[in-house]
């Protein structure tokens, strides 16, 4: 069977041409799904990720797959795309049954996924990474062929690149334009896209619902993987809610409602959010963090500081907001003294810390929660215990350091943890069993345990579930509370906006940008981010 | 505490780790015996009595049995010399270099100080052998503590030139009045001495504390945690506050200090003089044995015997068989190839 009769469906074409001819909406019967799924199944060892899910995609519709972290989304993304092989279950296409294996049998049943993490080389321009997609490519190029067709399909869906450019010197929001128009040009007529606001800033989010949009009314059936409410309520058009690996419900607009969602989200109605009390800045307090003039060097695989001068007050959180890999990982590696301050100062509760060791930064009170804790707060294969006495294990040495004191380590974890409120794991199994949120949660207890004075924490819910999520922002914002001073960078604006006494934006190295959280709003910041000078109208 | 860490791994294998491991290795052993069977079958030798004649020269009387264990002194310290630095992820392929420049300095100080009595002499050579095989196995520490080159490379480029030292010191300086590539005989005070009146010297002894401390250091103590945490995650270890780069130097440097002291052992215990190019590949034999076993301590101990085993009979085979020597070789070849090949026993895997 084949899609293009699919699409070329008379009946459809007839009713496409009765709106253009009214400008209503013609209400469409149901007809054969042009995907679906039929209890499909995965686990893994210990995690049952999908239980026997059945989902229909339609042709002409934006589909939303709505779940928090861990729901078994990326799981069903997976083996949609050939990446997993499903345990049972089974795939119809048009009805008839096929089988995907592999990428390369998605992409035959014209399946196209755009990553999380876009799968460009950068030192290809545009056309050239098409090319390498296309299904059909000569062995003899033609790229100007491929221009054409960029061209033609960029035109007809505002999806505008320059098609000469390196991919190196576009920005996500374009990277991801590519991607799309990747999958178009090799024909695809099912776009899963995974997370794809992740990296976007708000005018470039909503660019992409007009992309996506056009799309559906072509025809196209569009696969929109997110945790996130509103993006669901503004451009889907069916939802299909996942939890604990399982369908929790499928709603259709009209009819969808956020607190229907949630409930369907978690079970039950979540308590609500964080409250911030919002702080003046007072005059005559000496700074905990002051960074004068700093710079760092660049090289490959990072940008480096561009004079970079902050200061940071006690009990003030300061929010970084700004595109990842703008100079973010710098600036935390350059307070915790992972990286040398080229130039300029760095002035650390009154001291000048410039060449100071990582070890005596931290002593001294500065405390560190990295965005992805596996790979930058602990050894996977230690245990949770050990992992809570690595920062400091000075404090539990005896007999000089021959032994450790592991009933004074249970005790002080058991305390941060409780201190926080937070579940207390087996602190006996190895620190990488432990799901995302209680890793995070585990590193939040771990850098609290020992009073520090100022927190850096990058990106701090990143891939967590919204229970996790809230978790940690209350447990920053009672650390402020106490007089902490908190470097927040996040790519979340609503949670920089919530938590944030003060919002700094950086962009290519360089702090572009203060701003006080009710003076500015996520599209000043949005632009700021991006560098885009264009003033765009939210209401347009 | 820690028997709350093997209650949780033991949860998820049905048998206890231990057995495990020592199945595991009855079962490469057997096979590449078996293996080697098969060579010996083929070139027209009967296997089992070859087999027979090599365990019973070794393990069947207390003459070979002692040279079993002379045999398995330099590999077993070169063995730790390498693991030592395998905890960090350091990979010290230089264990021969640092044997060399050990036994250097250590014939230094026995050329030099030999009016001192041997409680006060062995121990300076003790010393100074450590202090060349630190000495050798810091420039690739330093240089990769600073970023710029492979401890892997540097270590093993600088194997070839550390024979070529103690032939220009040997050929130049040292030599006796005889011979122009030894030594003169070490004076008795200059000798590790030797055990129940056979070739075994000390040196073993060396071995075993050091192996039996090694294990209690990385299991028990603060720096052990820190160097398995660092072994894990050194990018984690780091923003941790672990100094990463004093552990490369200190760690690495200590493996070449072991390496060095095996130096002195085979110079003092072994020999009494120094030859030029006198290792027969202990540094790289200790390289493999710690690799086979993952750098584990008892392992360590467990096949640098077996290898020995082979080794000192495989000389016995080749007088009494008419086996060429070379055919040891195969089997230790053979023995790696199936530790490398890592067998399982395990009858279809749970996913």
């Amino acid at each position: 069977m084949d899609i293009v009769n699919f699409i070329n469906d008379p009946t459809k074409m007839h009713i496409r041409t009765l709106e253009a001819m009214t400008g209503k909406s013609v209400p469409r019967k149901a007809p054969v799904p042009l995907f679906s799924l039929r209890g499909i199944s995965k686990s893994f060892p210990g995690v049952l990720a999908n239980d026997s899910i059945d989902l229909d995609i339609h042709a002409s519709e934006i589909h939303a797959l709505l779940g928090e972290n861990g729901a078994g989304k990326s799981t069903l993304v997976k083996i949609l795309y050939g990446f997993y092989r499903a345990d049972t279950g089974k795939f119809l296409l048009n009805g008839e049954p096929i089988q995907i294996n592999s990428p390369a049998d998605a992409r035959q049943a014209k399946i196209g996924l755009v990553f999380q993490d876009f799968s460009l080389i950068p030192a290809f321009t545009v056309t050239e990474n098409i090319a390498l997609f296309l299904p059909e490519l000569k062995s003899v190029l033609n790229l100007n062929d491929v221009e054409d067709r960029i061209h033609a399909i960029s035109e007809r869906y505002h999806l505008d690149v320059d098609a000469g450019k390196l991919v190196a010197n576009l920005s996500l929001g374009e990277q991801q334009k590519v991607e799309i128009l990747k999958l178009l040009l090799s024909g695809s007529r099912v776009l899963i896209l995974d997370e794809p606001t992740r990296v976007l800033a708000p005018h470039e989010v909503e660019s992409l619902y007009k992309v996506l949009a056009n799309l559906r009314s072509d025809g196209y059936a569009i696969i929109l993987i997110t945790h996130k409410l509103h993006e669901v309520m503004e451009c889907a058009n069916r939802v299909t809610v996942l939890r604990r690996g399982r369908v929790a419900g499928t709603m259709q607009r009209p009819g969808l409602n956020e607190s229907t969602l949630i409930q369907l989200m978690f079970g039950k109605t979540l308590d609500g959010g964080i409250r911030k009390k919002r702080r003046n800045t007072q005059s005559g307090i000496k700074p905990l963090l002051s960074l004068q003039a700093v710079k760092t060097l660049d090289d490959f695989t990072s940008v480096g500081l561009k004079e970079i001068d902050l200061e940071i007050f006690p009990g003030e959180i300061v929010g970084v907001a700004g595109v990842s890999g703008n100079g973010q990982r710098e600036l935390s590696d350059v307070i915790l003294g992972m990286s040398a301050c080229s130039q300029g100062r760095k002035i650390l509760f009154g001291q000048d810390a410039t060449t100071w060791s990582i070890r005596r930064i931290r002593k001294d009170g500065v405390a560190f929660i990295p965005e992805s804790p596996l790979q930058m707060a602990v050894t996977g294969w230690l245990p949770v215990i050990h992992n809570m006495a690595v920062t400091r294990p000075w404090i539990y040495s005896i007999w000089g350091g021959f032994r450790v004191n592991w009933q004074k380590v249970v005790a002080d974890a058991k305390r941060a943890f409780a201190q926080l409120g937070f579940e207390l794991p087996n602190l006996f199994a190895p620190a990488g069993s432990l799901s995302g949120g209680n890793l995070q949660r585990m590193t939040i207890a771990r850098e609290l345990a020992y009073q520090p004075k100022l927190i850096i924490a990058s990106y701090l819910t990143r891939g967590l579930d919204v229970q996790s999520t809230l978790a940690a922002q209350k447990a920053l914002v009672e650390s402020s509370e106490k007089g902490i001073g908190i470097l927040l960078i996040s790519e979340d604006l609503d949670e920089l906006f919530l938590l944030s006494d003060r919002l700094i934006v950086l962009l290519g190295g360089s702090i572009v940008a203060t701003r006080l959280p009710h003076d500015t709003n996520s599209y000043e910041i949005g632009h700021l981010m991006t560098g885009s000078k264009v003033l765009h109208d939210p209401k347009h | 505490m820690t028997q709350n860490i093997e209650a949780v791994s033991a949860t998820k294998i049905a048998l206890p780790r231990w057995m495990k491991d020592i199945l595991r290795y009855v079962y490469m052993i057997a096979l590449s015996f078996l293996l080697f069977g098969l060579i010996l079958l083929v070139t027209g030798k009967d296997p089992i009595q070859s087999y027979r004649d090599i365990f019973s020269s070794t393990l069947g009387s207390s003459y070979g049995l002692s040279e079993v264990i002379v045999a398995m002194t330099p590999i077993l310290l070169t063995g730790l010399a390498v693991s030592l630095p395998s905890r960090i992820m350091l990979i010290n392929v230089g264990a021969e270099g640092q044997l060399y420049i050990g036994a250097a300095l250590a014939t230094w100080g026995a050329l030099t100080f030999n009016t001192l009595p041997a409680w006060a002499l062995i121990p300076i050579m003790m010393l100074l052998g450590m202090v060349g095989g630190a000495l050798w196995a810091f420039i690739p520490a330093y240089l990769k503590s600073i970023g710029l080159v492979n401890e892997t490379i540097t270590s093993l480029l600088f194997n070839p030139v550390a024979p070529k030292i103690i032939g220009f010191l040997v050929f130049g300086f040292w030599h006796s009045p005889m011979d122009t590539n030894k030594t003169a005989r070490f004076v008795e005070a200059a000798r590790l001495p030797a055990l129940f009146g056979t070739r075994v010297t000390v040196g073993i002894l060396f071995g075993v504390v050091l192996l039996v401390g090694f294990w209690l250091f990385m299991r028990f103590s603060r720096w052990g945690l820190e160097m398995r945490a660092i072994g894990g995650n050194s990018q984690a270890s780091r923003r941790n506050g672990i100094p990463l780069k004093a552990y490369i130097i200190i760690v690495f440097c200590a493996g070449g200090a072991i390496a060095g002291l095996a130096g002195m052992v085979q110079a003092s215990g072994y020999y009494g003089l120094l030859l030029t190019n006198f290792s027969i590949g202990w540094g790289f034999m200790g390289f493999l044995i710690c690799w086979l076993v993952a750098g584990d301590p008892f392992g360590i101990l467990i096949m640098s015997f077996l290898v020995s085993v082979i080794l000192t009979g495989g000389n016995l085979l080749q007088i009494t068989r008419g086996v060429p020597y070379s055919i040891i070789n195969i089997l230790l070849a053979l023995t790696l190839f199936v530790v490398l090949a890592r067998p399982t026993f395990t009858i279809g895997r749970k996913s």
